[in-house]
């Protein structure tokens, strides 16, 4: 069974026999405005959490995407290359960015669950 | 004040408006002292007479090329330019407008922008090509940064054929990162030997064609090397009539071409402003310096063009953008474009060839003259020859004589005493029979 | 790869989708033969030819044109294009002041428009002595000790800026590692300081949009080379303090580099080596009056204090006696001077330079004091008759250029790009918008000296109705502008997303 944290650099990460998925939250999308472009990761890259991995476009913005966890990357999302719109109609579903082979599941214990990432949202707002 | 349009009586009125005693007191925030220790000692403002009196004297402690037989080349071509071309760039609605951040009202800018990119890409055989760098110089050291960013490798090798402006450029701004230059020597007689040098360190190779001494080689070899260890070829193009004649650096395997544009559309103006041409392949468009212009349609369904991919660039990237470039060479482009145009393809092929056989002929009545040795087989319109004493001094002399007789290499390499009699010339269009004859007279008499 | 088609309705029922002065006109490639040319050359001579297996085998693919093709096709586009010549350009921090056309003509002078860059110097002493006196009108404007008149634009200015405050530090032993940046900057700062090795570190503004000294205080130390700092800055405020901040920032043993961009407000006012100043960049495609085109050619020689003057980089000139030197390389530069490298090719925009001393000769000490003066003064009438309608976010006077955010928008469903749209459709070039990115929604206006009091008055009530409108709740009206122009608003996410950045042929 899958299970979902957020962080708050508005990432998502859903973790399943010790791979992660990770994209941007409905909210990021929705700030970000129209997705033109993805920048991914090499898969087999290993990557430290808070490392810069991924870049996300809009046509007037560009944002770093940081890894909410530490591990190699495993597979990409190559649908986001012709259809990087998948970001803005999928955020936390087809919309996402990479998959990563945890190195510390441990790590996954600063992140927040969905009502506790709900509540920062709202106080952003 | 004729270029100041308010009155005594509107400042007054504004003032009283903004509800302050004088202009001075706008300037409140700026230190007292500063302002009045703020003494010029420069004269006050001049009629148009005046002015164009001064710059009358100016031009006239100056040998013109246009009154002069000339055969200066170096990496600057003096070619005839259409008088069309002139006449449109200084049309206001081009002349005095700014970069094309409001598509709706520049469609003018982006629609040439977007043509000139085209005839790049044909130009030079490549895929994509953006709005233009300042010139070839800076367009290399671009070409090298954006290298070193696709590859993430740390090291630049240069060929000695390069323009050692170009060459130059690239190192000053290699100096100030980590990215190691290797330059090699210059290769006057074209023996050395890139592909052995370059390895799985290198981020690119750059070359040039034809290069600085007006030789050719087909980089196809080398593109193949570059591939095969992951380094990107850059080919840099000093006289883009040239490739009206010569295999494109696109077809010879290519990653970056450099071209210098200022042999079309725009006087030599002393060397500046010129205008860069940059091109790549399509994969690397995202790490591209510069502006990119773009097709798309407005809400009503017109085709229509816009600047894309600006989140590659400095006002939205910020230190991650992938050069600091902003103002361009927009105009320039332009007058490039449009002499481009007025060519089309005949016109491109016959100037292509009108220059390769004039710089034939004058080969040939040079290699007369004697004690000069023409020292290439193959060349387009500029060649490099050896004389028997400095060419600095014979360059010098034919001055004298009112002749504008080459470009000697000493110039750029004061410290090769080995080139110290090597001068460069090259010969346009623009050179006729008499100016050949005129040329190889005064050589002749000045080498006695 | 091309999607796209010409849309072969007309906006408003012509047959042809003209409409009257506004001529769709397509791309040069969907015209022609591939014969025409619109220039006759000389005949070739008659040798054959040495270009060895080196020879283009296949076509260009050039279009051919005949000349009156050629001028009817970019005359037609010219005529889609907003310019200075045409009307009202305010846009913030650019400076799009009218171009003389005196200095077209002296740049197209025989003798100095068609020199070549390589021509012995000893033909080319009035060529060197036009960059010399250019040189010497900057110097004095500024009180700096050196000028490198190479760089080809501003931010080109910046990098010779900042590569010359390098070349120090390491010449003091160490390059250090951070160049601080007010938050306000233009992106052309980060991106200069990056490419000379520096990371860049943001200093905050104070509410009353001027560098935060405390927090200045707080970031400099050892690893700190420079500070780039624009003044009068991004928010159309001289920085008061300005002096005090160039004393610490020599104090912590680095260099004041101050963005020049904004230098037309005080030109003829103020020596910026007053100021402290150690390096600045002046764009003569701005404060010169030189023509934008459209994206360039500028030109951003830059002023050097002492301490940074003999970094400057190759080429330079040297008067010794009455004859001019051009100094093309390290061998020729002697040993004082220390030069960090060269820049460019050749040997700069000298047309450029051309036109910027026309305009400096035309104006004189007491024109650009007037300029300046007239700048400011246009700049503080729209702040003070706008201040009302719109929202100031900061306490005037104002330098020349005058700042706004969007609290006069707030509730109306109407943006300040909507309200930039609409200005459009009244025949004006919108002001810039979203810049500096320290206020919401900005609106920066500069008017510049050769604006007459009756085009500002027309603007400001072109500028109060169009407030009204937004407040009385036709944000639709907004949203759909521009109505009047060549083309509406495009779809820049269709650009970004499939980018056609060339003609192709399209297969049938």
């Amino acid at each position: 069974m899958a299970k979902i944290y957020f962080s708050e650099e508005h990432e998502w990460i859903s973790v399943e026999g010790g791979v992660g998925t990770v994209g941007i939250t409905e909210f990021a999308q929705e700030q970000l405005g129209d997705v033109v472009f993805v920048e991914l990761p090499e898969v087999g890259a290993t990557i430290d959490k808070g490392d810069d991995v991924a870049v996300v476009e809009s046509v007037k913005a560009a944002s770093e995407v940081y890894s909410p966890v530490s591990g190699e990357v495993v597979e990409i999302n190559e649908e986001l290359a012709d259809a990087p719109g998948l970001v803005n109609q999928h955020a936390e579903g087809d919309g996402w960015f990479y998959k990563v082979d945890l190195s510390d599941d441990s790590e996954l214990d600063d992140l927040m669950t969905r009502a506790e990432y709900d509540a920062f949202v709202e106080g952003l707002e | 004040m004729r270029y100041l349009p308010l009155s005594a009586d509107d400042r007054r009125d504004m003032l009283a408006a903004i509800g302050a005693g004088s202009v001075e007191d706008l300037f409140v925030d700026v230190p007292q002292e500063v302002r009045d220790a703020a003494v010029f000692d420069l004269p006050d403002h001049q009629g148009e007479l005046a002015i164009e009196r001064a710059f009358t004297r100016f031009a006239m402690q100056n040998l013109s090329p246009g009154c002069a037989p000339s055969f200066l080349g170096a990496g600057a071509y003096r070619h005839h330019i259409p008088a069309a071309v002139d006449a449109l760039i200084q049309r206001g609605e081009f002349l005095t407008s700014y970069t094309p951040y409001q598509p709706e009202i520049s469609q003018g800018t982006l629609q040439a922008l977007f043509e000139f990119q085209t005839q790049v890409c044909l130009l030079t055989g490549m895929e994509v090509a953006n709005a233009s760098m300042y010139d070839a110089a800076t367009g290399c050291a671009e070409a090298a940064l954006m290298a070193a960013r696709v590859t993430r490798r740390k090291a630049v090798l240069i060929s000695g054929g390069v323009h050692p402006h170009y060459a130059e450029v690239i190192e000053t701004q290699l100096g100030f990162t980590d990215i190691a230059c290797d330059r090699l020597d210059p290769d006057p007689v074209g023996i050395e030997d890139l592909i052995g040098r370059v390895d799985q360190h290198h981020a690119c190779v750059v070359v040039q064609t034809p290069n600085f001494f007006g030789r050719f080689a087909d980089y196809t070899a080398l593109a193949a090397e570059c591939r095969a260890v992951g380094a990107l070829l850059v080919i840099a193009v000093s006289e883009p009539v040239s490739l009206g004649a010569l295999k494109p650096p696109g077809e010879m395997g290519a990653d970056i071409v450099v071209v210098d544009g200022s042999s079309l559309g725009m006087p030599l103006s002393f060397g500046g402003p010129g205008v860069g041409l940059f091109a790549t392949r399509e994969k690397y468009v995202r790490n591209m310096p510069g502006r990119l212009v773009g097709e798309t349609v407005d809400v009503d369904g017109h085709r229509g063009w816009v600047l894309t991919l600006s989140t590659r660039e400095q006002h939205i990237r910020r230190e991650k953008a992938t050069s600091n470039i902003c103002t361009n060479s927009g105009l320039c482009a332009l007058a490039f474009s449009i002499h481009v145009a007025m060519l089309g393809e005949t016109g491109y092929t016959g100037l292509a060839e009108v220059n390769h056989k004039t710089a034939v002929q004058l080969a040939k009545r040079v290699a007369t003259v004697p004690g000069v040795k023409v020292h290439a087989a193959a060349f387009f319109n500029e060649f490099a020859v050896m004389l028997p004493k400095p060419a600095a001094e014979v360059v010098e002399a034919l001055a004298k004589k009112g002749i504008l007789g080459g470009v000697p290499v000493s110039r750029f390499y004061p410290s090769y005493p080995e080139m110290e009699n090597l001068l460069l010339l090259a010969a346009t269009e623009t050179n006729s029979a008499e100016d050949i004859e005129a040329l190889v007279a005064a050589l002749t008499e000045v080498l006695r | 790869m091309n999607e796209i088609h010409v849309a072969a309705s007309a906006p408003v029922g012509t047959v042809t989708g003209n409409r009257g002065l506004i001529v769709e006109e397509p791309l040069i490639f969907e015209q022609g033969t591939d014969t025409g040319s619109g220039v006759d050359l000389p005949e070739p001579f008659d040798v054959p030819d040495r270009l060895g297996d080196f020879r283009r085998t296949g076509p260009i693919g050039l279009p051919g044109l005949a000349e009156p093709q050629v001028v009817r096709h970019y005359t037609r586009l010219s005529q889609k294009n907003y310019s200075i010549d045409a009307g009202f350009y305010p846009l913030g921090s650019c400076t799009m002041k009218y171009n003389p056309r005196l200095n077209e003509k002296i740049a197209r002078t025989p003798g100095l428009g068609d020199l070549h860059p390589f021509q012995p110097v000893s033909t080319a002493q009035g060529a060197l002595a036009v960059i010399h006196t250019l040189a010497g009108w900057l110097m004095e404007l500024t009180g700096m000790a050196g000028v490198a008149m190479s760089p080809a634009a501003g931010a080109h200015g910046e990098l010779c800026g900042v590569m010359a405050i390098r070349a120090a530090q390491e010449a003091k032993g160490n390059p250090r590692k951070v160049i601080l940046v007010p938050e306000s900057a233009h992106g052309t700062n980060p991106a200069t300081a990056a490419l000379c090795g520096y990371s860049v570190v943001a200093i905050p503004a104070t509410a009353e949009g001027r560098v935060d000294i405390a927090a200045l205080k707080a970031k400099l130390n050892d690893d700190v080379a420079g500070i780039m700092l624009t003044n009068p800055n991004t928010c159309g405020l001289f920085e008061r303090d300005v002096r005090e901040i160039a004393e610490l920032v020599h104090g912590a043993g680095a260099f004041f580099y101050m963005d020049g961009a904004n230098f037309n407000a005080i030109i003829g006012r103020v020596k910026v080596a007053d100021l402290g100043v150690d390096a600045m960049h002046i764009n003569l495609h701005k404060t010169f009056s030189t023509p934008h085109g459209g994206g360039g050619p500028g030109a951003g020689p830059t002023v050097f204090s002492e301490a940074l003057a003999k970094f400057a980089p190759l080429p330079f000139v040297k008067k010794s006696g009455e004859t001019f030197e051009l100094v093309e390389t390290r061998a020729q530069a002697g040993a004082d001077a220390q030069p960090f490298g060269r820049m460019k090719g050749f040997h700069g925009q000298f047309g450029v330079m051309l036109r910027a001393l026309s305009y400096a000769m035309a104006l004189g000490k007491d024109g650009l004091k007037q300029a300046s003066g007239d700048a400011v003064l246009n700049a503080n009438y729209i702040l003070a008759r706008l201040k009302d309608t719109l929202s100031a976010p900061f306490e005037g006077p104002c330098m020349h250029e005058a700042l706004f955010d969007d609290g006069f928008l707030k509730d109306t469903g109407v943006t300040t790009l909507d309200m930039a749209k609409a200005l459009i459709d009244e025949g004006y070039h919108p002001m810039t918008m979203y810049f500096p990115l320290v206020v919401h929604g900005a609106l920066l206006i500069e008017p510049t000296e050769t604006e007459s009091k009756q085009t500002l008055d027309l603007f400001i009530e072109t500028m109060q109705a169009l407030a009204a409108k937004a407040k009385s709740g036709d944000s639709e009206f907004f949203h759909a502008a521009p109505r009047l122009t060549p083309r509406r608003r495009l779809d820049e996410t269709l650009a970004a997303r499939k980018p056609v950045l060339r003609w192709s042929q399209k297969a049938d």
